[in-house]
């Protein structure tokens, strides 16, 4: 029997086996950010240890720095900390480091890709669950611990246990204003916030290959709200294609050979899996959270659940919880769901692709006058691709704020949040109780499209209605 | 690195109810501007236990009756959410030795055993029992018992418990942090890392890469 991708590159990477029984697993790419690896460099001081291969490991700013301006020193003093301590750590070491004026500042999930850094048959670690994100490009990516960190800048390994795999097969052809982010909402939904403990996920099926680039890490990205540390898919043409020409990526000279080490790497036809689901991509609808979990969706047409249709006690109080925190009411319909923020961007959906498909039913419409809407690029070279085809204009002149690139309204590290009991209609990945910086704050998470149709109408909105998604 | 045993904490505990606690809310987001981990203790589920005008909501955290604690019993896939190790860190710092639950998500649950925080599931039916004894009796002295791989309390009432093995064996022999593990390995990683498919390719170029 074949072997999957995961296997193929988990082996390529182990250095040994521990007494635990667990694995010493090289890290090929290692990513850093101000908010969980600062405190690491602090214990490797206390060790005596130094950074073992600094070339390998990359950092930038992105949780904590404000979106209205970016001068120093930033305004919240402990943020400034925070990010100086990352800077002399970097210095220290010998670390490269993607700050606003190196030009390449963003979300540490969209500047990997961007910069060629993510590559396929690489393990990639970084202290954030999102790092899931980079396996669009098949490869091992995971988020780790401060103390993993740590173990990855002293020696460049960590210890793990294997993960299963779990093939998340989805063929068919998604409709009309339905995206990557309706599929992962989709497959959570049905698996489950932990059925995916203990797999990587390896998404596959025609939906999946028809899927961009951009869309697959869309995909990838909210693996970990499933329960999976792993999500990936395997390489292919368009994966080359993405890569060619960006700075980090193989030069003309090595890229035969890199092309023929990545398409090595896939998994065989005759793979072994642990386990495989299915799912018909024609029977996804544009999808919503309407509860504290991402688990917690339905498809925009559907009514809200109630408790009682709950199978175990567990579940009961959750959706009585999920139902009391939102101030929604079991067996109503989530369409019409009046809102007052809505927020594009993040490591899930803050790319070229999604700024651009927005626009295209943008222009023309405008914000509802109660509703405060915010446009996040993830990166400065979103931004710079964005604004230089007019996108900022079409997002300024429908009323939203065009802000700078961070991860924004995504969680409350900086100054951009949710006031009160706001509602705000989210592209982000969570919809956790508080997460957006407001403890009685409230998400809906949805696609980009959806929140500019839920902006336009200042109510949760079916965008194919609002729009006219599908019809000539 | 010669480490702590951890083979049984015996201790009052206190069940904090809910399914799926994600890591945002055992640590809100603004608690994590810090450099070093050591506040963190007074911050565990703060949003849950204080309202928005600052006054108590009665957690069971704030309860003086649990005031001892150091087992802390969770529900099902507790931990789930953000990879913060500030979670881990913040149940720690306050004194806890020790989590019980259904289920814990992967993460969270590495990041607590490389602290020395072991977690322990148990079967949802023998779990609500260990829960309801708590709260009934407050007093009840629980033990996490890794060796014999049980969970019970000092009235008689017991239950095994599962965790991974790999995990067990590294905390009752002491090895439950890696980092000197993996530096005896540290010559054979270098070793690998010069053989991978990938060492030799070239980069177009690493223009924009600062070294600040
Ligand atoms: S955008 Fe949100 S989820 Fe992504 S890295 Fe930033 S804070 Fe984390």
């Amino acid at each position: 029997m074949g072997q999957s991708l995961f296997d193929k590159v988990w082996d390529l990477h182990t250095v040994r086996r521990l007494p635990s029984g667990e694995t010493q697993l090289f890290v090929g790419l290692h990513l850093i950010h101000e908010v969980t690896s600062p405190q690491a460099f602090g214990m490797l001081r206390d060790l005596g240890l130094g950074v073992l291969m600094p070339e390998r490991t990359f950092a930038t700013l992105d949780h904590i720095v404000p979106t209205d301006g970016h001068q120093r020193p930033f305004r919240d003093g402990l943020a400034e900390g925070m990010v100086t301590a990352l800077e002399n750590a970097c210095r220290a070491h010998g670390i490269t480091y993607f700050d606003r004026a190196s030009g390449h500042q963003g979300i540490v999930h969209i500047i990997g890709p961007e910069l060629g850094l993510t590559q396929p048959g690489l393990t990639i670690a970084c202290g954030d669950s999102h790092t899931s994100t980079h396996g669009a490009f098949g490869a091992i990516a995971l988020g780790i611990g401060t103390t993993q960190v740590r173990d990855v800048l002293a020696t460049q390994c960590l210890a793990l246990t294997r993960l299963k795999v779990r093939r998340v097969e989805i063929t068919g052809k998604l409709g009309p204003g339905v995206y990557a982010k309706d599929i992962i909402l989709h497959v959570i939904r049905h698996l489950g916030v932990s059925g995916g403990t203990g797999y990587a996920y390896e998404y596959a099926g025609s939906a999946v290959e028809g899927l961009s680039m951009e869309e697959r890490m869309t995909l990838c990205n909210m693996s970990v709200e499933g329960g999976a540390r792993v999500g990936y898919v395997n390489p292919d043409e368009k994966t080359f294609a993405y890569l060619k020409g960006r700075a980090y990526a193989p030069n003309p000279a090595s890229w035969e050979a890199a092309v023929t080490f990545w398409k090595s790497i896939a998994s065989d036809p005759d793979a072994r899996y642990d386990d495989v689901v299915r799912f018909d991509a024609a029977a996804i609808a544009p999808t919503v959270t309407w509860g504290i979990n991402p688990g917690q969706a339905i498809s925009v047409k559907e009514r809200l659940p109630a408790p009682e249709e709950a199978i175990t006690a567990a579940d009961r109080s959750l959706v009585e919880e999920a139902l009391g925190y939102m101030h929604l009411a079991a067996g109503q319909p989530i369409e019409g769901t009046p809102i007052g923020v809505a927020f594009i961007g993040s490591c899930t959906n803050g790319r070229l692709s999604d700024f651009r498909e927005v626009a295209r039913y943008l222009r023309g419409q405008h914000v509802a006058p109660h509703v405060r809407a915010l446009a996040v690029p993830g990166s400065m070279e979103v931004a710079r691709a964005a604004e230089s085809e007019g996108l900022d204009r079409v997002f300024r002149e429908a009323g939203f704020e065009w802000r700078e690139p961070g991860c924004s309204m995504c969680l409350a590290m900086n100054p951009d949040r949710l006031v009160g009991d706001e509602l705000c209609a989210s592209s982000s990945n969570r919809n956790f109780k508080g997460r957006q910086g407001s403890p009685t704050g409230r998400t809906i998470l949805m696609s980009p499209v959806m929140v500019a149709a839920a902006a336009v109408k200042g109510a949760v909105a079916d965008a194919r209605d609002v729009f006219a998604i599908g019809r000539a | 690195m010669a480490l702590r045993k951890i083979e049984r904490i015996v201790a009052p505990a206190v069940h904090v109810p809910g399914e799926d606690i994600d890591t945002d809310r055992i640590i809100p987001a603004r608690f994590l501007k810090c450099v070093t981990f050591d506040g963190l203790g007074e911050q565990l589920f703060y949003d849950a236990r204080f309202a928005p005008d600052g006054s108590k909501t009665g957690h069971p955290l704030d309860d003086p009756r649990f005031a001892g604690a150091k087992v802390l019993i969770a529900d099902r896939n507790f931990g789930c959410g953000s990879s913060r190790e500030h979670a881990p860190q913040a149940i720690a710092k306050r004194g806890f030795q020790a989590l019980v639950a259904e289920s814990f998500a992967e993460i969270f649950f590495g990041n607590a055993t490389t602290l020395g925080l072991p977690c322990v599931a148990l079967e949802r039916s023998s779990l609500d029992q260990l829960a309801a004894r708590t709260r009934a009796r407050p007093e009840t002295i629980v033990t996490v018992d890794l060796i014999e791989k049980v969970v019970s309390t000092d009235d008689g009432w017991r239950s095994p418990l599962s965790i991974p093995e790999g995990s067990r064996q590294a905390l009752v022999a002491g090895r439950w942090d890696p980092l000197g593990e993996l530096l005896e390995g540290r010559e054979q990683a270098q070793a690998l890392a010069a053989s991978l498919p990938y060492a030799r390719l070239e980069r177009i170029g690493t223009e924009g890469g600062r070294r600040a």
